[in-house]
């Protein structure tokens, strides 16, 4: 199965469980749960349900494009589902056995593996999941997001795409996984891998960046006491990404990694807060019918 | 009819790690609570598979036993009034009782005659008690980090999907986390999905096993065992005793399955705890090892399920380890690229905490402090050279820097080993890079050459003393940085090779290779710094069997700050407090101890004498002092306390025939002096006054 068929699968498979299928988020993010569909949606009593594929950047993972397994950018797919079903591992399983994954030929296990994610103040619990000794899947119930306990829970799905599509393709390496027929991940991407690692590992204009995320920051604080808090929300996923830019780079002290940690995560409190508050205000319109979600 | 209770909590697959605690705390709680509810059963037992937390109570009876319960009302005499009429004192008893007033019995007390009431409680349905407790045991098992799911305000380690409850075949009607109880259950996720119907408790764990659930732990257990032995076999291998990793392995599966897969022979130039760390703690693989102890190219995996399938999960398995393999042996190649000892400026940008630097600045201290270590400890420990302890010391926390540890932290000090080996660096060295980690876990072997006890002990009080420096001191069951693991860790290797080592010294050498700012910190907490060192003695003494009494006795002396030096005072005064007279010696020098805090500091003048006692007593000390000093330097208590038993006879007389409060002063001040002296002398081997017990009751006679 290409990588493009597990990707057409698996929006037929979460589509029809009634998950809106979205669009990746159109700004620079390290992982997908940092988009608005997963992070802010996950806030409040609104149900929601949605899966997404997401581009993924790490600077500090970029390796030239010559390590078989690690990516500046790698594709996420991503199923939140709030509140979490009763039977979500049976959706889960049948999603799987889908692209070709059916856990009764394959030895599937879910093996404990807690999440967090500190500039996000956000964490949760669940498994990391084998099939057959690979790890295909992170799956977290959500329990804080922004530095709020969520209520109802959110379950998440993250996929590993290249992962995913080179372990079912039997691949030694992520670059030669078959995109399409005759298209293989490595014609389509390894230049992307070489020119972002030279960027992040060497010709990244650290002052610029220094200067970036003050500038980010500051918009951020801006826009979130204007209420403007998606605007606020984007300026936070640029100074993620911009600290992350500088780790890779080297120019981030031990000392001052912490300092840096704490403001971005200052800055998605602030919205993840900004969020409810404006939500409440509009009544949580996705509430539509009486007790759905809320209790 | 008594009958069979089954609970069984259905779970979405719960952490392994906690399931051992977790179903000891289930049978406990079960069993206490049916007890408490008069329910009392046959046996408890608790099992459990990643899907399920099952207790299983046999004979529990139907009802609740009966019991009668008397209450104790008002005195007669306040109870009825002239006119023989109940008063409000009786008629409030009678009623918060829930009984007539005619029914109290007049019983007569010591303290007169009064109103009982006797109830008889015949005891209730056994299915409506336990619909009442079974929900509050579930409610009631505490996890660490348990969470929420869905809409339900209800927490738990991992989210409830069904509730099986049964009475013999009786459904208990009781709900938990929105789940209702009913008599279903479910088999394997993959070899019987749909619900498994009990009709019965009895029939419960065969239904299970019916439907590819081996409930019984201890069954998987021993199943996964012989499989994996048997798969080893085959290729000529054994697989190391590993019950940690058994543990964990029988908690995530179901049904066990083992297959053994392989994995390229030229991967085997690795070091040996670089392919058994990528096997077992990323993959929870078993390693199989050869006759001569070298790690062979397969490995053994227990899949959740029957072999169906079985080729596809063997190739699946070996593809993911080929991949780790790879990685691995990247980074090794690139870790061999770099001398070990030239790793050593790099630490700089590895932080140790931050009001204590970098690894690069403890790098520097351990240079320092196993070197003096290895002078402090040159006489007790044969063969110690303080300049290759410097040369550990600095080599120490080089391997963090590398590649390998950086992906598999669990491998520090092995690998430096390793690279201090391949960089040419001395045996011992390379042995004590190694060690300096132990006990690497409770129990865990302790650091068994010169050098590795050298460099364990310098690392451990470097990072002791430094946090309780700097104020990071451990509070209540939080210990973040480890420092009593570690304090404790040091004493245990004392003990362990009854190494005289004195921890002020070597403190005092941890302090003088800080920088001056925290230099000075510790020296204001030197007190609290030895204290905490002290408590880890105490505890691992008590732990050994020695009798607090006798630990406080021994740590009243310079030995509190010598773990192995306390160690043997207590030996020897166990074997002493058993011989005769030895109680008369704790009441003399009990006594002597007592007044010799009004003693001054001047010396004792025989002229001064006027008591033949007084001079027997300073003869008998004379005479006494040179062995028992000698005894002291030799750290040979047991000598201490043979020559201590001259002084018996004479302290006695003395305390008999001499009033030491003499009216003149003179007198009085020198005899002062002589108990003083005594006292000291005594004291030097053990402070005999903290000694319970026995001796002194009988001693002084009441």
């Amino acid at each position: 199965m290409t990588l493009q068929e597990i990707i057409f699968t698996l929006h037929r498979s979460w589509g029809d469980r009634g998950c809106l299928i979205a669009q990746p988020y159109d700004v620079e993010k390290g992982a997908g749960t940092m988009t608005p569909f997963s992070f802010l949606r996950a806030i409040g009593p609104e149900p929601w349900k949605v899966a997404y594929v997401e581009p993924s950047r790490r600077p500090a993972d970029a390796r030239y494009g010559e390590n078989p397994n690690r990516l500046f950018q790698h594709h996420q797919y991503q199923v939140i589902i709030k509140p979490s079903p009763a039977d979500i591992i049976d959706l889960y399983l049948a999603s799987l056995a889908a692209i070709g994954l059916d856990h009764r030929a394959h030895d599937v296990r879910f093996v404990e593996d807690n999440w967090e994610a500190p500039t996000l103040g956000a964490w949760g619990v669940g498994w990391e999941v084998w099939c057959d000794g690979m790890e295909i899947t992170q799956f977290t119930y959500f329990q804080q997001v922004g530095g709020l306990e969520v209520r109802p829970v959110p379950v998440e799905l993250t996929f590993g795409l290249e992962r995913l599509a080179a372990f079912i393709q039997g691949k030694a390496s992520v670059f030669d996984v078959e995109w399409l027929p005759g298209l293989t991940y490595g014609e389509i991407f390894r230049q992307n891998e070489v020119e972002q690692s030279q960027y992040s590992f060497e010709a990244a204009d650290v002052g610029m960046l220094l200067k970036l995320f003050e500038l980010y920051e500051q918009e951020a604080k801006r826009l979130a006491g204007l209420k403007l808090i998606l605007p606020a929300y984007d300026y936070v996923l640029k100074c993620s990404h911009t600290f992350n830019l500088l780790e890779a780079r080297g120019a981030v002290s031990v000392a001052e990694r912490t300092g840096y940690i704490l403001r971005v995560r200052n800055l998605a409190r602030l919205c993840a807060q900004g969020y409810y508050d404006e939500r409440e205000r509009l009544g949580f319109p996705l509430l539509k019918e009486a007790g759905d979600g809320a209790r | 009819m008594p009958a069979d209770l089954i609970l069984e909590i259905g779970v979405e697959e719960f952490p392994a790690k906690a399931m051992p605690s977790t179903l000891a705390a289930l049978a406990e709680r079960g069993r206490h609570a049916l007890n408490e509810a008069r329910l009392v059963p046959g046996g408890v037992r608790a099992f459990g598979t990643p899907r399920r937390l099952t207790l299983v109570a046999g004979g529990v009876p139907d009802r609740q036993a009966p019991v009668t319960v008397e209450a104790r009302g008002p005195a007669v005499k306040a109870a009825f009034d002239a006119g023989g009429q109940p008063t409000k004192a009786a008629l409030g008893f009678a009623s918060g009782q829930g009984v007539p007033v005619s029914s109290l019995e007049r019983r007569p007390t010591p303290a007169g005659e009064y109103l009982y009431a006797v109830r008889s409680d015949p005891g209730r349905p056994a299915l409506d008690v336990l619909a009442e407790i079974l929900p509050q045991l579930i409610a009631g098992l505490e996890f660490p980090r348990a969470m929420r799911w869905g809409t339900v305000d209800f927490k738990f380690l991992r989210p409830i999907r069904w509730l099986l409850c049964l009475l013999g075949s009786e459904v208990v009607p009781c709900a938990v986390a929105g789940v209702a109880s009913g008599r279903e259950t479910y088999g394997h996720r993959a070899l019987h999905p749909g619900r498994v119907t009990v009709p019965e408790a009895g029939s419960y764990l065969a239904q299970l096993e019916g439907a590819w659930v081996m409930a019984d732990q201890d069954a998987r257990r021993r199943a996964i065992q012989a499989q994996v032995a048997a798969l080893a076999a085959e290729v000529g291998g054994v697989v190391p005793a590993d019950p940690e990793l058994l543990e964990e392995v029988t908690q995530l599966v179901e049904y066990p399955t083992a297959l053994r897969g392989k994995f390229d022979a030229r991967f085997l130039k690795l070091p040996a705890d670089v392919l058994i760390t990528t096997m077992k703690h990323h993959q929870r693989y078993f390693p199989v090892l050869g006759g001569d102890g070298q790690v062979l190219p397969h490995f053994i995996t227990v899949r959740n399920g029957d072999a169906t399938g079985l080729e596809t999960v063997r190739r699946g398995n070996e593809h993911v380890l080929t991949a780790r393999l790879e990685d691995a042996a990247f980074f090794y190649g690139e870790d061999l690229k770099v001398p070990l000892a030239d790793r050593v400026e790099t630490l700089a940008g590895v932080t140790f905490l931050e009001a204590l630097g970098t690894m690069a600045d403890k790098s520097r201290r351990l240079e320092q402090i196993a070197a003096g270590l290895a002078r402090l400890a040159a006489g007790v420990l044969p063969g110690l050279d303080s300049a290759l302890a410097a040369r550990a010391g600095k080599l120490a926390k080089a391997d963090l820097t590398t590649a390998v540890v950086k992906e598999f932290p669990e491998l520090q000090g092995y690998m430096g080993r390793e690279y201090a080996r391949l960089s040419g660096e001395a045996q011992a060295v390379c042995q004590a890079i190694d060690e300096h980690y132990r006990p690497r876990g409770a129990g865990a072997e302790l650091p068994g050459t010169p050098l590795g006890i050298v460099l364990a002990v310098a690392d451990k009080l470097d990072t002791v003393a430094g946090c309780l420096g700097v104020g990071l001191n451990p509070t209540g069951s939080q210990d973040p940085y480890g420092l009593r693991r570690r304090a404790a860790g040091v004493v245990a290797t004392l003990l362990a090779h009854d190494l005289p080592l004195d921890l002020k010294a070597a403190v005092g050498l941890v302090q003088a290779a800080y920088p001056e700012a925290v230099r000075e910190q510790i020296a204001a907490a030197l007190p609290a710094i030895l204290d905490f060192l002290r408590q880890r003695t105490r505890g691992l003494l008590a732990e050994a069997g020695h009798r607090y009494d006798v630990i406080e006795a021994a740590m009243g002396t310079a030995g509190a700050d010598d773990p192995a030096d306390a160690r043997r005072r207590c030996r020897a005064l166990e074997r002493f407090r058993a011989e005769e007279g030895f109680a008369d010696l704790v009441v003399g020098f009990t006594r002597a101890y007592n007044i010799a805090g009004k003693a001054g500091e001047g010396p004792v003048d025989p002229a001064r004498f006027t008591e033949p006692a007084e001079g027997a007593l300073y003869s008998a000390l004379e005479r006494a002092g040179p062995p028992l000093r000698a005894a002291l330097r030799a750290f040979d208590y047991d000598r201490f306390f043979r020559e201590a038993a001259a002084l018996r006879g004479p302290i006695d007389t003395f305390f008999t025939e001499v009033f030491v409060m003499a009216e003149a002063e003179a007198v009085r001040t020198n005899r002062l002096a002589l108990v003083r002296d005594v006292a000291r002398l005594l004291g030097a081997g053990a402070d005999l006054s903290k000694l319970a017990g026995d001796e002194r009751v009988a001693g002084e006679g009441r």
